[in-house]
């Protein structure tokens, strides 16, 4: 996957330890130590980077799986941790004064201030920016803080500010602060009944659907529930985010990278949409015009529908 | 002796009439030996104007009662005008509680605060950061259960821990204003229509089973958590201070509750009729303090 991306046209890639440390804790998925040591030396024979996600909330009284996964993240020479706890960062900070530190969504530095307080305190290099902000608000923060910053152009959507959602937990039990993960797959099932699909999270139904509806993964905030008798996708739409129409608006506003999810994806999935993402930013590079590319990724968006999210306004 | 368990009330986080919230505080002001009072618009910057006066009154009251008030920050500032009235509020050198960590560019060094549940602190190094920066006491995240404030407690002994005991759990917070989209309206436009659910908007699955609240921005749980749990397990936690999120249910009457819980006067199953006859808006929770899914009662 890590190959798929760098050959594919990737600077960098993200990737995290076979753990709870890191916010996509799925099974099958992640690096032990000895292959994070092997991929980063790849992927530095290539000229791209591997980012290292430590990124989730250690557990009280266990904080040691933490340290060691950010210990292991620099014996591997990664080019940068990602972190957003505060124990985290402050024992990275302390332990390896000169790791590179990116600031993660899930520390949901929202604004100028809050992101002034990660640089000055920890001595973040970049801060990725949380899926809630509008453009308008994205340049007034880039406009406030010479740190770098990255935001998410690809893949799920979330519409609550990130690591400030325990949606999952009260369902079920797990969330992305603690557990990695959101929605857990241990809790969902599907009923099939004679009036249509009925997709559940720890009993409680997120949607039915219709045979001529596809059905995604059962994310509980892309749920369809009532209010007042009324059924609506309250929170949002079964859609996922594609910014690829926004990137020179994106670069206008001062980001100087831009994020796409892999997790849970394919090789293929992964090689194309950072194959499409690398073609659109070199043609922008070149002054062209993106019309070409706007379309070139509306086949993966899930249940088929796209949107540019919280980057235009009117999304709220 | 173990010191009194304190009980303290959060701030308002529903779109009450202004004459609404005077009334209420001012009850509260006269009717209860409520320690401690959390106020301020945690929820939306843009109810903030419409509060203001009401909620410097209801400071007024209460002070004058002999209440400690602590001003409290929004949970997720974004706009020119929620940073605007955060930085204020963190440049103000008296004890405040902060909601998202913004605060802490512009607090002034060594000035006191407590840190809020809204703010992500799960674990015991974390406090201890917060500490080193002025945080004297930390309303625990609703998600950790009471062992995890045990550890928290271990490693940083010298901070006050105060709980979430009572109200419906504020869950997430986003960008997008729910109550505003449920009605067709965006928020920018919002025509403040969450001053129409007084506990939030209620949220059902397509099967009727009750499940959220919405409150703006915020999405709250169905349940109305309660701690209540033996007296020795919370102190063994290092918990200082039970906090009570107001409802429309009779908060006097709650706030009695707690006291007479927290000066052993009441048993958990005392407590638990007690609460559940006072009006509350969903089926009583406490899923998280015992490690389980909020939305669990655990007995």
């Amino acid at each position: 996957m890590l190959r798929a991306a760098i050959l594919a046209g990737a600077d960098s890639v993200y990737c995290g330890l076979r753990d709870e440390t890191n916010a996509r804790n799925f099974p099958g998925l992640n690096f032990s130590e000895a292959e994070l040591i092997e991929a980063v030396d790849w992927a530095r024979t290539r000229g791209a980077k591997v980012l290292v996600a430590i990124n989730t909330f250690a557990r009280a009284g266990v904080l040691e799986p933490w340290r060691r996964s950010v210990d292991a993240a620099v014996a591997a020479r990664a080019h940068a941790i990602i972190a957003a706890d505060l124990g985290v960062l402050a024992y990275a900070r302390s332990a390896h004064p000169n790791v590179r530190l990116h600031l993660s969504v899930q520390a949901a530095a929202g604004s100028p201030e809050a992101a002034a307080f990660y640089v000055q305190t920890y001595g973040v290099k970049r801060v990725v920016l949380p899926r809630v902000l509008s453009l308008q608000e994205i340049t007034a923060f880039n406009a406030a803080n010479s740190v770098e910053t990255e935001a998410f152009v690809f893949g799920g959507l979330c519409v609550m500010a990130e690591a400030r959602c325990a949606l999952s937990s009260y369902a079920a039990g797990r969330s992305p602060n603690l557990s990695g993960v959101c929605s857990p797959p241990e809790a969902v099932t599907f009923e099939r009944t004679s009036e249509g699909l009925t997709p559940r999270l720890a009993g409680y139904a997120l949607d039915r659907l219709g045979s001529d509806e596809p059905a995604g993964y059962p994310t509980l905030c892309k749920g369809r529930f009532q209010v007042a008798g009324e059924a609506s996708y309250l929170f949002e739409d079964p859609t996922s985010l594609n910014a690829m129409g926004l990137l020179q608006a994106l670069r206008t506003a001062g980001v100087t990278a831009v994020k796409i999810e892999g997790r849970q994806r394919g090789k293929a999935y992964v090689a194309r949409v950072a194959g499409a993402f690398r073609a659109a930013i070199d043609a922008l590079d070149r002054g062209e015009d993106l019309a070409k590319y706007q379309n070139l990724l509306s086949d993966l968006a899930e249940g088929g529908r796209e949107t540019a999210g919280a980057y235009r306004k009117a999304w709220r | 002796m173990t010191a009194r368990l304190e009980i303290t009330l959060g701030p308002l986080l529903f779109n009450w009439a202004p004459e609404r919230v005077v009334a209420f505080y001012e009850r509260i002001a006269r009717e209860t030996d409520i320690d401690r009072v959390y106020l301020g618009e945690v929820v939306c910057g843009k109810r903030e104007p419409l509060l203001g006066p009401a909620l410097a009154e209801a400071a007024d009251h209460l002070q004058r009662a002999g209440k400690t008030v602590v001003w409290s920050s929004l949970a997720l500032p974004a706009t020119p005008r929620d940073r605007a009235s955060t930085r204020r509020l963190a440049a103000y050198p008296d004890l405040m509680e902060a909601n998202d960590l913004s605060v802490l560019q512009d607090r002034p060094p060594g000035a006191a605060f407590v840190a809020g549940p809204l703010l992500n602190v799960y674990n015991e190094a974390a406090a201890a950061e917060l500490m080193s920066r002025g945080c004297t006491r930390l309303c625990a995240n609703v998600e950790l259960p009471l062992r995890a404030l045990s550890h928290i407690h271990a490693g940083c002994p010298e901070l006050e821990l105060e709980i979430f005991a009572f109200g419906r759990l504020p869950l997430a917070l986003s960008g997008r204003c729910y109550h505003a989209r449920a009605h067709g309206l965006h928020r920018d436009n919002c025509q403040f229509v969450c001053d129409r659910d007084l506990d939030g908007m209620d949220v059902q699955t397509l099967e009727g089973q009750p499940f959220l609240a919405v409150n703006g921005v915020q999405t709250l749980s169905h349940g109305v958590h309660l701690a209540c749990p033996d007296i020795a397990l919370l102190q063994a936690a290092g918990v200082t201070a039970l906090r009570l999120s107001p409802h429309s249910a009779d908060m006097v009457r709650i706030a009695r509750t707690f006291r007479a819980y927290a000066d052993g006067e009441l048993e958990p199953a005392q407590v638990e009729a007690e609460i559940e006859s006072a009006g509350i808006p969903g089926p009583l929770i406490n899923g998280y303090l015992h490690g389980r899914p909020g939305r669990d009662w655990a007995g």
